[in-house]
């Protein structure tokens, strides 16, 4: 089966385009299946219904979404195998921007969209950074100046990937996208696979549900910034 | 998979000597009565009721059409369908784009943000060339702005002054769609000008009399389908001077309304 991993921030446009861009990939004889894994809720597997798309959805709850999409990887595929798609698309929420999905050995698509900010593709880090593809989302709201702009900052960011330019509501470049995901590597399983960029080191008593403030609190794997200079309070 | 060759800096314009849409067919499968061709410096009006196809031709220009769209249309680039790799290549990169929804969404100084585009597009000395467009931008906009201005602060005429100004002057890609720049604050027939004289490849959709006499051809479409092709006239032309006084007065007019002067009574 086929494995594509995708990536971005929050309202996107992630799942608006892997809908159209399976609903594309079907019309060219390719069957694929999604999950989506999210925190607390989502309504996305709607959409992928109504595009007639096997969707499942996983909820990490308390635990951080990154790790719980690792942990639960080879299950996810298996699932997406039992549905006899060839292609399983992994949809993950994004999040705090430290974390990436992508695995080395499957295709990984990066979502951004143009609203978000001339200096975003800096900060969205490895998901990016690390990404085959790259998907720019509502470019049609903003003038062309500033998507060449947002364009070259994210070659800036990944020198390598094919960077497109999709739309979620008209559909247009989902099917270049769709035959750009077609040629993503066809694995027999995700066992023994290694993720691209480490997940962040967190075992702290916050992790472990400690909800009081204060430094007597806090266990394990503690790191404290610097805050600026020292003060001189005028002696 | 197949990688992009592409980096930055070899994101740089591309010459394009024609461009040719292939006759396809309308909504009831009909086919079309010709090829149609464009050509750098020239600008094509195309021109029909909602509906009747502009859209999908501005589409299959925009996704390089290879007999996969509605229409049936191929994309001939120099007179050769260009093939897979050159396909891949130019998407996102062969046409800018200009319509009513687009809006300057980034917190920065007009000319900051014209800097930076130019810095982007690896240019000799952005800041020279910062300020020709900024200063072509202010010769189309109604109400001039300062080079300090934020691009959010931008009323909507400046805006789509600032956007023609750079797309002609700055953007990277030889063809240019128009969805409707008929807006006020902007004089349509200098950008149309400053348009022109960029050799590039224009197709606007309009609905604006002198916008689409300002066009040498025209296009009108029905049922998804062009049907007729049309030059300039002679008399269209002077028909085009008419308009563009009436249009001087009209707002010779509202100028002196919005100074609180008194109108002179009519000629």
């Amino acid at each position: 089966m086929r494995l594509v991993t995708v990536a971005g921030p929050p309202s996107c446009g992630k799942t608006s385009i892997v809908a159209r861009a399976c609903a594309a990939l079907r019309e060219n004889g390719v069957t694929s299946a999604v999950v989506k894994f999210d925190c607390l809720q989502s309504r996305d597997d709607e959409l992928y219904a109504a595009a007639g798309i096997p969707v499942t959805v996983a909820l990490s709850g308390g635990l951080c979404p990154d790790h719980f999409f690792a942990t639960n990887l080879e299950e996810a595929f298996a699932w997406a195998g039992g549905t006899g798609a060839e292609a399983c698309v992994i949809e993950t929420a994004g999040l705090c921007n430290r974390c990436a999905p992508h695995l080395r050995g499957a295709l990984a698509l990066c979502v951004i969209d143009n609203l978000m900010g001339i200096d975003a593709p800096e900060k969205i880090g490895p998901m990016l950074r690390l990404a085959d593809v790259v998907a720019v989302t509502k470019g049609d709201l903003v003038s062309q100046a500033e998507r060449e702009v947002y364009r070259y900052r994210i070659r800036q960011m990944n020198r390598r990937a094919v960077i497109r330019h999709v739309n979620g509501l008209t559909g247009q470049g989902c099917r270049d996208l769709a035959a750009i995901m077609a040629l993503a590597p066809d694995i027999g399983g995700v066992t023994e696979m290694k993720l691209r960029f480490a997940m962040p080191a967190a075992v702290c008593s916050y992790c472990l549900s400690e909800m009081r403030i204060g430094a007597r609190y806090q266990k394990g794997n503690v790191k404290k910034a610097e805050f600026g200079d020292r003060h001189d309070n005028g002696n | 998979m197949t990688t992009e060759t592409e980096t930055a800096n070899t994101e740089t314009a591309l010459r394009l000597s024609s461009l040719t849409l292939t006759a396809g067919r309308d909504k009831c499968g009909r086919p079309e009565t010709g090829d149609i061709h464009f050509r750098p410096g020239e600008i094509t009006a195309l021109l029909g009721p909602t509906g009747s196809g502009k859209s999908r031709l501005l589409g299959d220009i925009e996704s390089l059409a290879a007999g996969d769209t509605p229409t049936g249309r191929r994309m001939l680039l120099n007179g050769q369908s260009p093939d897979d790799d050159t396909r891949f290549e130019l998407q996102g990169r062969l046409v800018a784009q200009l319509t009513q929804n687009m809006n300057f969404v980034l917190d920065m100084g007009v000319m900051d943000f014209l800097r930076t585009h130019a810095l982007s597009r690896e240019v000799a000395s952005p800041d020279e060339t910062a300020g020709r467009v900024f200063a072509a931008a202010n010769s189309l906009a109604g109400e001039p702005f300062r080079p300090e201005t934020q691009l959010t602060q931008l009323s909507g005429g400046q805006s789509r002054a600032l956007m023609i100004a750079d797309t002609a002057l700055l953007s990277w890609s030889p063809v240019l769609l128009i969805d409707e720049i008929e807006n006020a604050g902007v004089d349509k027939r200098r950008a149309l000008d400053l348009l022109l004289s960029t050799d590039k490849i224009i197709v606007m959709a309009t609905h604006d009399p002198i916008l689409a006499l300002a066009a040498g051809r025209r296009l009108i479409f029905e049922n998804g389908a062009v049907t007729k092709t049309l030059r300039r006239s002679p008399a269209e032309t002077a028909c085009l001077a008419r308009l563009e006084e009436m249009e001087r007065r009209w707002s010779e007019i509202r100028t002196a309304l919005r100074r609180g002067e008194p109108l002179p009574s009519p000629a």
